[in-house]
């Protein structure tokens, strides 16, 4: 038997012994969804045995490195561990923006002391993070960021407001993107900083959408302040000072991979014609019994299926040694321009059901909730005309873009 | 299978496109077309082609083939579609070669598969008879007559059906138009007594041709499968067929689209390039996305032919439909952004938009395909 084969038998019998019969249904919904952090209530006992159970174990980081908290398992391994625990429909002991976005970031720019200081914390779900980029004045023009960081020797001091900050006042860490140098130019002055929320100064106020609510929020920072170093070694700054810009980037591809369809499973669950002929209904020769709706959902379908194709390929050829780059752009124009029309036709093939907003029968306007909400799709981590403008200058090499 | 092509198929690649860029490039096929040639093709190339591999590039090596399957095939097609070269690549290498080699009786393999990979032998394929294709709505009738059948009837569009050598013809040999049982397959010589064939010069300058049966008298040896059951047969050579047209309009597209970029970054106007303009540099964005979309199908169903032959219908119609309209996009956003030049006979963009209108209608055209995936949807 190869080592690959023990190591699927001994992490099969391990889930079987160690996973919690109630988190064994395959429930992926966000109302499912294990958060972590200082606050968080766990929906029941089971729930906290498996999220420490599998963090003792290093599984809820199982890549990751052991002496940040993971377990230090190769790509084969983690795809193993990940069949196992789809195998007897295991929910996802934990997920968190640490996990996502700054932990790829501290692994790739983060000193070692920092990693060791701040990462074992995510892996055990005991931090909840969020992410502190876009500000009122700075959306699409991210990098016209005007949150200032002054250097008082002995600390940072902030001040501004960061504004589309999601689950800020469920988090108990941030990380900032602030101006330190006012004098250099746009994209040289930008340094990627990490603050306790906790901080005096630091305030956060939801945000309600069209959608209704929302975890969005707006965070506030009034002479808040930020120590040199959290610990000896662990500088509150990841990556040079004012060279934050460059980790930003780094993040953003990750976060547009997850949006475009790559995480999130944004085109997973019911075909778009299977749900159409629920509400409508076929005619006599088994079609759709709406003629152009069934054109466009024929049409919308294939371009899914094509895209479903696409993220193959591409996940395939990173695989095999190409990287992934701008064309990480790509997939996010087109992915959430893709699940936009897929929740009008959604919406389209409802009719006047899909207009219902409260009350248990629309389960309290889920769909038109969740229509309306896709609209921030082609938004949030770029709009799909900053995608655009990404595509044309590093993948066309067209002047001046 | 990892989506990606393995490095004996990128080394195909790279013969091809070698091969192509010197013996084929567009001048050529410009050529060809100013001549007025009867053939469509150049018979002397098309023998370099064979002995390249490509004539027996589904034929297996017993009968003298080069056996590369479907995705060689259709890496070599995508490569024809970037220089629009004329070729029977299509009709002999990919539907003939199909059709014998996958239903084919022995002797009809060792009389036709060895002259198909030496280059000797182009055999077309007559499918349809009305304006949109349509298989099931075959009514040329093949009709009892002592041990064999009488043909009769009209095809059209028949790719290379002017200068081959033999026809596969589907005929009816029971039940009625619409149906898509009783069908049956035939291969005939093109010099049978009282088949009657006209060159149709088409827009892409393309060999085609009407072809009119009036008693052709076969025999049951000319069956290519079994009688009433050729609608398998054709299914089976229409999917390489869509998925080989669906490899040609993609290189076509990719090449027209790259022309188009060299274009944006060459052309001044209002004291700059016209590429540095966000309102062309977001559908330039946009075509790349597609066109990313469409290479992602061809290959997949190329894969599918190759791994479950029977298996390969829905992937294939999937790029022909996908495909035919991306394509469609590439050359017309190209016309459109070459502004005046595009418009002339000189340039050879306006020969990218001919030969892809024409790929796109062979076979099904995007909405006969997009209809065929909602009714294997269940709607």
């Amino acid at each position: 038997m190869d080592a690959l084969e023990q190591f699927r038998q001994e992490t099969r019998a391990w889930l079987e012994e160690n996973c919690p019969e109630e988190m064994r249904d395959g429930a992926v919904g966000e109302e499912f969804i294990c958060w972590g952090g200082r606050n968080w209530t766990f929906d029941s006992d089971a729930q906290k045995v498996w999220l420490e159970r599998m963090a003792a174990k290093g599984w809820t980081v199982p890549a990751w490195p052991k002496e940040y908290g993971g377990a230090g398992l190769s790509k084969e391994e983690v795809k193993v561990l990940k069949a196992e625990m789809r195998r007897i429909k295991a929910r996802s002991p934990l997920e968190s923006f640490g996990i996502w976005m700054l932990a790829p970031a501290l692994l790739k720019y983060g000193t070692h002391e920092q990693k060791a200081h701040f990462l074992p914390p995510i892996a055990r779900g005991e931090i909840r993070w969020c992410q502190g980029y876009s500000e009122p004045n700075a959306g699409s023009d991210l990098a016209s960021l005007q949150c200032k960081c002054e250097d008082k020797s002995d600390h940072w001091q902030i001040n501004g407001q960061k504004v589309w900050t999601s689950y800020a006042d469920k988090s108990d860490w941030i990380f900032v993107l602030v101006r330190t140098d006012p004098s250099a130019t746009k994209h040289n002055g930008i340094s990627f900083i990490l603050v306790d929320m906790a901080s005096e100064g630091v305030s956060t106020k939801p945000i309600k959408l069209i959608s209704g609510k929302s975890p969005f929020c707006e965070t506030f920072f009034d002479d808040a302040r930020a120590p040199k170093e959290y610990a000896p070694g662990v500088s509150s700054i990841v990556g040079e000072v004012n060279r934050g810009w460059d980790v930003a980037k780094y993040l953003l591809t990750h976060e547009r991979e997850m949006i475009g369809g790559g995480g999130g499973g944004l085109l997973g669950g019911r075909g778009i014609g299977e749900i159409a002929v629920g509400h409508i209904g076929l005619d006599d020769k088994g079609r759709l019994d709406d003629p152009l709706l069934r054109a466009k959902v024929a049409e919308a379908e294939v371009d899914g299926w094509s895209f479903l194709l696409t993220m193959e390929r591409l996940k395939d050829e990173a695989k095999a040694g190409q990287g992934v780059g701008a064309k990480a752009s790509m997939m996010k124009y087109y992915g959430t321009e893709l699940n936009k029309r897929r929740f009008e036709l959604f919406m389209d093939a409802a009719g006047s059901d899909g207009l219902e907003w409260e009350g248990a029968r629309s389960e309290d306007g889920k769909l038109a909730r969740n229509w309306l909400r896709t609209k921030a799709n082609s938004i949030e981590g770029g709009t799909s005309e900053v995608q655009l403008n990404i595509i044309a200058k590093h993948l066309l090499q067209l002047p001046g873009a | 299978m990892p989506l990606v092509l393995t490095e004996e198929q990128e080394m195909l690649r790279e013969s091809a496109r070698g091969f192509l860029s010197e013996k084929a490039p567009v001048s050529e096929f410009r050529a060809l077309r100013d001549s007025d040639d009867e053939t469509g093709f150049s018979r002397d190339l098309w023998r370099e082609m064979a002995e390249m591999g490509w004539a027996g590039i589904l034929v297996d090596e017993a009968h003298g083939g080069a056996d590369f399957g479907y995705v060689g095939a259709g890496v070599v097609a995508e490569e024809m579609g970037r220089t629009l070269t004329a070729s029977p690549f299509l009709s002999t290498a990919v539907l003939a070669a199909t059709a014998l080699s996958k239903f084919g009786s022995e002797a009809q393999q060792a009389a036709n598969l060895p002259a198909i990979a030496a280059g000797e032998k182009v055999i077309a394929l007559a499918v349809d008879e009305g304006v949109k294709h349509d298989p099931t709505k075959t009514a040329l009738t093949a009709e009892k007559s002592g041990n064999g059948f009488k043909l009769t009837g009209e095809k059209t569009f028949v790719a290379d059906g002017q200068a081959a050598d033999a026809i596969i013809v589907a005929a009816r040999t029971a039940g009625a138009s619409g149906e898509t049982d009783g069908l049956t397959m035939f291969l005939v010589p093109a010099d049978a007594v009282g088949l009657e064939k006209e060159r149709t010069v088409m827009v892409d300058h393309r060999g085609a041709a009407r072809l009119s049966f009036q008693g052709v008298e076969v025999t049951g040896e000319d069956v290519i499968g079994n009688v009433d059951g050729g609608a398998a047969v054709l299914g089976g050579v229409l999917t390489a067929g869509r998925a080989g047209l669906a490899a040609e309009m993609s290189g076509a597209a990719q090449a027209a689209f790259e022309m188009t970029i060299d274009y944006l970054k060459e052309r001044n106007q209002f004291g700059q390039a016209i590429g540095s303009f966000q309102a062309l540099q977001h559908r330039a964005a946009h075509l790349y996305s597609e066109l990313e979309l469409a290479k992602s199908v061809v290959l997949k169903a190329l894969q599918d032919l190759d791994d479950g032959f029977q298996m390969a219908g829905p992937t294939a119609s999937l790029a022909k439909a996908k495909v035919g309209s991306v394509a469609k996009l590439a050359a017309l956003e190209s016309v459109q952004m070459h502004g005046g030049i595009g418009m002339t006979d000189e340039y050879d963009i306006g020969l990218y938009l001919k030969r892809i209108r024409v790929a796109q209608e062979m076979f099904g055209d995007t909405a006969y395909h997009t209809d065929k995936i909602a009714g294997m949807r269940g709607y």
